[in-house]
This record gives C-alpha cells, sequence and structure tokens, in this order.
C-alpha cells in the first residue's frame, strides 16, 4: 500500500461532500457536507505532510480546523437567525432576490 | 515502522477507518433526517481522526476529536434541536432534473480525482515525518515550532478571526426585547381578566369506594360538579356518574351508624 492512498480517500470524500451540497435541500444538511469538505481537504494535507516530510501541512490542516470552526458557528448563527424570520431551514425557500 | 512504507499494520487500519468514513459520509448525505446525518458524520470524523493518527499527526488526530466530533457536531445538534428535530427533507425537486444532473456530475467529480490522483501519486516516493518530527523532540514540539515562528502571523490572525467569529454569533443569535417582560403582578391581571375559573380547580370526588379521577366532586347541595373532572375525560364521556347510595353509605360510616 502506498500513502497516496490516503490522497484517494480524501477526493473520495470531497466528492460526497459536493454532491451532497448539490443533493440536500435542508442548510444544515448542506452545512455538514461543505464540513466533509473541508474534513477531506484536511486529510489530503496530512497525507501530503508525511510524503513530503515537513510539518507545514499539518500545521495548514491545524489552520483549517481553526478557519472550520469559527465558520461553523458564524453560519449556523444565520441559519438560526433565518429561521427565526421564515420558520423553515430549507435553502430554497429565502428567494427574495429572485428576480 | 519505515520512513517510506506502509506497513501492513497501517494498511488494515487504513481499509477499515477509509471504509466506515465512506460508509459515513453516505449515509450523511443519504439520511432523510437531519439528526441521523449529524451522527454519521461523526462516524466519519471520529474515523478521520484515527487515519491522522495514522499519518503521524498524533496532535491533528486529537484536535479533530476535540473540535469536530466534540465542539462543531454538537453545535450541529444543538441547532438541529432549535430547528426541530423532524425536519426532514422535502422530496419536491424546485428545479426539474436537478438531483439526477448533480448525481451525475459528482460521480462524475469523484471519477475524474481519483482516477487523476491514483494515476499521479503513483510513482512518488514518502519521506515520513519522523526525521521532522524528531527533529524538535516530538509531534507536538514541531508544530509548535511552526506556528511560533514561520506562521506567526496568521496564527496572531486566527485570534482576531475566533474574536469575530464568537461576537458575530452572538449578535446574530441576540434576540432584543422590544416590550418589557411581564411581572408575575401583569400575569396574575391578565389570568383574572380572562373570564375563566382563576385558580386550581376542584379536585374530583375522592370517596371511599370511588377514589378515582373519573367521579366528579360533590357541591354541597349534592349536585355533581363537572368541572372537578380532567377535561379529557369529559370530553370522552368517561365520567362515572354519582352513586347516590354509596355516598349515603360512606356520611354513614362517618357518622358512626353504619356497621
Amino acid at each position: 500500500m502506498n500513502p497516496s492512498n490516503y490522497v484517494v480517500l480524501s477526493a473520495l470524500l470531497f466528492s460526497i461532500g459536493t454532491i451532497g451540497v448539490l443533493v440536500r435541500r435542508n442548510a444544515i444538511v448542506v452545512f455538514m457536507s461543505v464540513e466533509l469538505m473541508l474534513n477531506a481537504a484536511n486529510l489530503a494535507f496530512v497525507a501530503f505532510a508525511r510524503m513530503n516530510g515537513n510539518l507545514d501541512g499539518q500545521v495548514v490542516a491545524f489552520f483549517v480546523m481553526v478557519v472550520a470552526a469559527s465558520e461553523v458557528v458564524v453560519g449556523l448563527a444565520i441559519i438560526l437567525t433565518i429561521f427565526r424570520t421564515r420558520r423553515s431551514a430549507s435553502i430554497d425557500e429565502p428567494n427574495l432576490l429572485k428576480y | 515502522m519505515t520512513d517510506t512504507a506502509v506497513n501492513t499494520g497501517e494498511a488494515v487500519v487504513f481499509w477499515i477507518c477509509s471504509v466506515l468514513a465512506v460508509a459515513g459520509a453516505l449515509g450523511m448525505v443519504l439520511s432523510r433526517k437531519a439528526v441521523h446525518s449529524a451522527l454519521w458524520i461523526a462516524l466519519t470524523m471520529i474515523n478521520l481522526a484515527i487515519l491522522y493518527v495514522a499519518n503521524s499527526a498524533p496532535f491533528l488526530g486529537m484536535v479533530q476529536v476535540i473540535v469536530y466530533t466534540g465542539a462543531v457536531m454538537m453545535l450541529f445538534l444543538f441547532v438541529l434541536m432549535v430547528v426541530g428535530v423532524d425536519s426532514s427533507d422535502s422530496l419536491i425537486e424546485t428545479i426539474k432534473g436537478q438531483r439526477l444532473a448533480a448525481l451525475i456530475l459528482g460521480i462524475g467529480l469523484a471519477g475524474l480525482l481519483v482516477w487523476g490522483i491514483a494515476n499521479g501519486l503513483t510513482e512518488t516516493s514518502t519521506v515520513g515525518l519522523d526525521a521532522a518530527n524528531a527533529a524538535d523532540g516530538g509531534n507536538v514540539e514541531g508544530i509548535a515550532h511552526l506556528i511560533f515562528t514561520k506562521y506567526l502571523l496568521a496564527f496572531e490572525l486566527t485570534s482576531a478571526l475566533l474574536i469575530t467569529a464568537a461576537m458575530g454569533a452572538m449578535v446574530l443569535a441576540h434576540r432584543e426585547h422590544w416590550t418589557s417582560k411581564a411581572t408575575q403582578k401583569d400575569l396574575s391581571v391578565e389570568r383574572f381578566h380572562r373570564d375563566e375559573h382563576p385558580g386550581n380547580l376542584p379536585n374530583p370526588g375522592v370517596y371511599a369506594r370511588h377514589n378515582a379521577v373519573d367521579t366528579p366532586a360533590l357541591l354541597p347541595d349534592g349536585t355533581p360538579l363537572e368541572e372537578s373532572i380532567p377535561a379529557p375525560v369529559r370530553a370522552r364521556s368517561d365520567a362515572r356518574p354519582v352513586d347516590h347510595a354509596d355516598v349515603r353509605e360512606v356520611h354513614e360510616i362517618t357518622e358512626g351508624k353504619g356497621e
């Protein structure tokens, strides 16, 4: 087995996350799919750090985690605010800017 | 473990954890209910943490467990509780054929990425992190060395980002009270204005023989009081009629006239 298998796995997880973003209607599940894509990118970073033999990849993965955590906090607050005004967590509901 | 190759133990760990991670990701996309999705993706994240540790990144593995499965997923579950646990996805497509197109494009993307990476990385040699981890005396020390020298500015900026995110979430989730909250006095006044029975309703009849909620209490003149029976029992008209012979008998017993 080659460590590049980790990168293949990360590509697979990223694609599943993409499908989730495109297919699901619930804003929270869409958000989870985005998290999955970020995690897949992290796995690729960690695997590449190992292949190249320096820790920079791991540091970048660490920063991605920090940014993802703050993104989740703000995103979920936005979802809550939209839910309060529209009583729905569906991403098809907010369409005021459609036309 | 040698630097370049992956030994058998790690291969076993990889195949178990990667299968579980992909299963969790697929379960997240496929399950109808959002809570099930959250639990599936928690499975994926735990397996990714194990894979990080296998990739000689023990610090990131622990951070993954603490930050993602610990904090982020719990936040997701809290928001799901607020939004409503049973808010499952509607199956109506707002754009015709969107689901099928998304599925085809997603599978195409997966094929393209996996095929390209699998072909592109077959010849690469792996240096391994043993030397880099040993240089500063450990994985955590190595990462700390990098963060506080080479990436110091980025690290400082993340603190600003975290503070901004926390403030933003507080501002977004905060609800302003435009009117003052009702005090106990206001509530009491309102209750008496509502033209209903202001206090507790009388208890149902408790006699020696019929100690049951379906038996009405008796007013001083001996007529049954319908309000003393709980409303559901009244609605089903399950109320038991008062047996006046019983009442008389109980009365006689308490007066000491009976047997």
